[in-house]
């Protein structure tokens, strides 16, 4: 039974990776709407681990996916004032480029 | 499941607040929405009233997710009058942000209730809604001045880093979750003592949460985004940032670690005594050259929080009760200095250090509360902020680091440095310009109210020691 193969393990490993994709993502990008993708993918990849652990650690309660509803929940109104912020940002510097976000001392 | 609601009554009152004012917003003119201010101001204080009446309640709602006890009270205690001092301070400048002058304060309560139902959560989902619920109106108030782009440009530097350090510390969270099964912080710890030993993922999921909620208290290495956050927000929000999402992300930290950790104490105090030590020596020598008064007092807010860090390491009611000690006289003197900020630049439109120079003979009152909150933060004696530090340095002698303390006593030398500089422009160099400064009466009663308070607890450091060591023996009970 191939079903039966894929253990915890295999989606530890997976959201480990994602979440190192995404922190890579979140620091190497210049593009403040990639790094927001970034983000995105990091929050996803804790999303993976949520929902894993919930099926294969606490398999009678369901708070590993109820955590991870809220999460999604979160990282929307997250991105809805990440992309406020960046509208707002815009309108002033024409870039949407970190590397132009100077004005205060990094 | 039957709940008592009535022992929610803070919350709900504060949460009904922030309505209530959005509703009146949309209902009075434009020019009439000037009250606004004033409405939070006195709904914060019944509040903070009613509040008092929940010492010595010690109750767990909702199986345990959510904690009412003296420790969540002295905190939320805290934050209301961080609010009520930075509403009061805030009319004029908000006025002169020139739009929406009544949201500007609902978002503000908005953070309140966060950062109350941080200090009481006893559940990691709780407190991950909590800390948004806090950072996610801290967003909305840093990029406030929509066409003043510094101030975009803090809000989304925040925004970026505030929602990395949201995920780290999340990662760390699904690891608790996942290797305990449970995310209640109070069954967390017995089912790590039934574990026995610890296991890898255990061990990097804490330190992911310690990564996470050091960004919120801005430790070193995880302080690159306060200096600019704190130069490029509206300055009431950067008062209002440095002391609640500070003070909340202090008391929900103390309670995961004590209440949830305490078997792996061994490790997490080294880490904690490390980022201590490094929190107070590099946030007070970058402190040192700088020009800027909100990104000087952006790097002594990160040396103070340091000093409070050192509290954890005790890990002890002496050190817990120094951490909240501290961090309410902090809320004094660090609203006081920004109060003084804040009405400084509405009325010259700068924050610059040396335009500072002969404020004494232009405004004796901001000058005033200036070198006293900042005397009190370097921790000069008869101010509140000696009495602090040295309820934190003797529970870490106790406790048998005497490094940490050393380091601390001569960081706290070194910062009198750049504190003193400050107040020797106010004091001995002539003004530029002679006009004296305009500031309104609810700034005022900011003012006296920080100073007096400072002066007094320094000199009688009593009744809230008191509430401090309640506060302190709730968490351990």
């Amino acid at each position: 039974m191939i079903g039966s193969s894929i253990g915890l393990n295999h989606f530890l490993i997976f959201s480990g990776t994602l979440f190192c994709i995404g922190l890579f993502g979140a620091l190497a990008k210049r593009n403040v709407i990639a790094i927001l993708m970034g983000l995105e993918v990091m929050l996803n990849s804790v999303n993976i681990n949520l929902v894993a652990f919930s099926r294969y650690v606490t398999t009678e309660i369901l708070t590993g996916q109820v955590f991870a509803i809220f999460v999604v929940a979160v990282a929307a109104a997250e991105v809805a004032v990440g992309l406020a912020l960046i509208v707002a940002i815009y309108r002033s510097r024409m870039s949407v480029n970190v590397d132009d976000f100077d004005w205060l001392k990094w | 499941m039957d709940a008592n609601y009535s022992l929610l009554s803070i919350e709900i009152a504060t949460t009904l607040l922030a309505i209530g004012v959005i509703v009146i917003g949309l209902l009075v003119p434009k020019e009439q929405k000037y009250g606004l201010g004033y409405l939070v101001t006195i709904g914060l204080t019944g509040i903070l009233l009613l509040s008092f009446s929940f010492y010595g309640v010690n109750t767990k709602l909702f199986d345990g997710m959510y904690i009412i006890d003296d420790f969540s009270t002295f905190f939320k205690q805290l934050f209301l009058i961080a609010a009520i001092l930075v509403s009061m301070a805030a009319t004029l400048y908000v006025k002169k942000i020139g739009t929406n002058y009544g949201e500007f304060f609902v978002m503000m309560v908005f953070a309140t209730v966060g950062m109350m139902l941080l200090s009481s959560s006893g559940d990691f989902i709780t407190l991950y809604l909590a800390l948004e619920t806090m950072t996610i109106s801290f967003y909305i108030l840093t990029g406030y001045k929509k066409n003043d782009s510094k101030s975009a440009e803090a809000g989304v530097k925040y925004l970026i880093l505030g929602a990395m350090s949201s995920a780290i510390l999340l990662y760390g969270l699904s690891l608790v979750y996942g290797m305990t099964g449970t995310t209640v912080i109070v069954e967390v710890a017995a089912k790590i003592k039934v574990l026995g030993s610890m296991s890898p993922a255990l061990l990097v999921g804490m330190i992911f949460l310690i990564a996470g909620f050091g960004f919120k208290i801005s430790a070193v290495p995880f302080q690159m985004w306060s200096p600019d956050v704190y130069e490029g927000a509206p300055t009431p929000v950067t008062a209002f940032l440095a002391v609640g999402s500070k003070a909340a992300a202090f008391a929900v930290l103390i309670r995961v670690f004590f209440v949830a950790f305490p078997a792996f104490q061994s490790q997490w105090r080294l880490l904690f005594a490390a980022l201590a030590a490094l929190t107070i020596i590099i946030g007070n020598l970058v402190a040192i050259p700088q020009t800027n008064i909100k990104r000087m007092l952006a790097y002594s807010s990160i040396a103070q929080a340091g000093y409070i860090m050192t509290g954890i390491v005790a890990a002890s009611v002496a050190g817990v009760k120094g951490v909240a000690f501290y961090a309410m006289l902090y809320v004094f003197a660090t609203i006081g200095a920004f109060t003084v900020v804040m009405n400084f630049s509405a009325n010259t439109g700068s924050d610059e250090i040396k335009d500072y120079a002969g404020l004494a003979q232009r405004s004796p009152l901001l000058a005033s509360v200036l070198t006293v909150c900042l005397l009190s933060m370097a921790g000069i004696p008869p101010l509140a902020g000696f009495a602090g530090k040295f309820y934190l340095f003797s529970a870490i002698v106790n406790q048998g680091y005497l490094w940490l303390v050393i380091i601390g006593l001569l960081m706290s030398m070194a910062s009198v440095y750049y504190y003193l500089s400050v107040a020797k422009v106010m004091y001995m160099a002539d003004p530029v310009d002679n006009t004296p400064l305009v500031v309104p009466a609810g700034a005022k009663a900011t003012l006296l109210v920080t100073m007096v308070i400072t002066v007094f607890l320094g000199i009688w450091p009593e009744p809230l020691s008191v509430l401090a060591n309640m506060a302190a023996a709730a968490l351990f009970k």
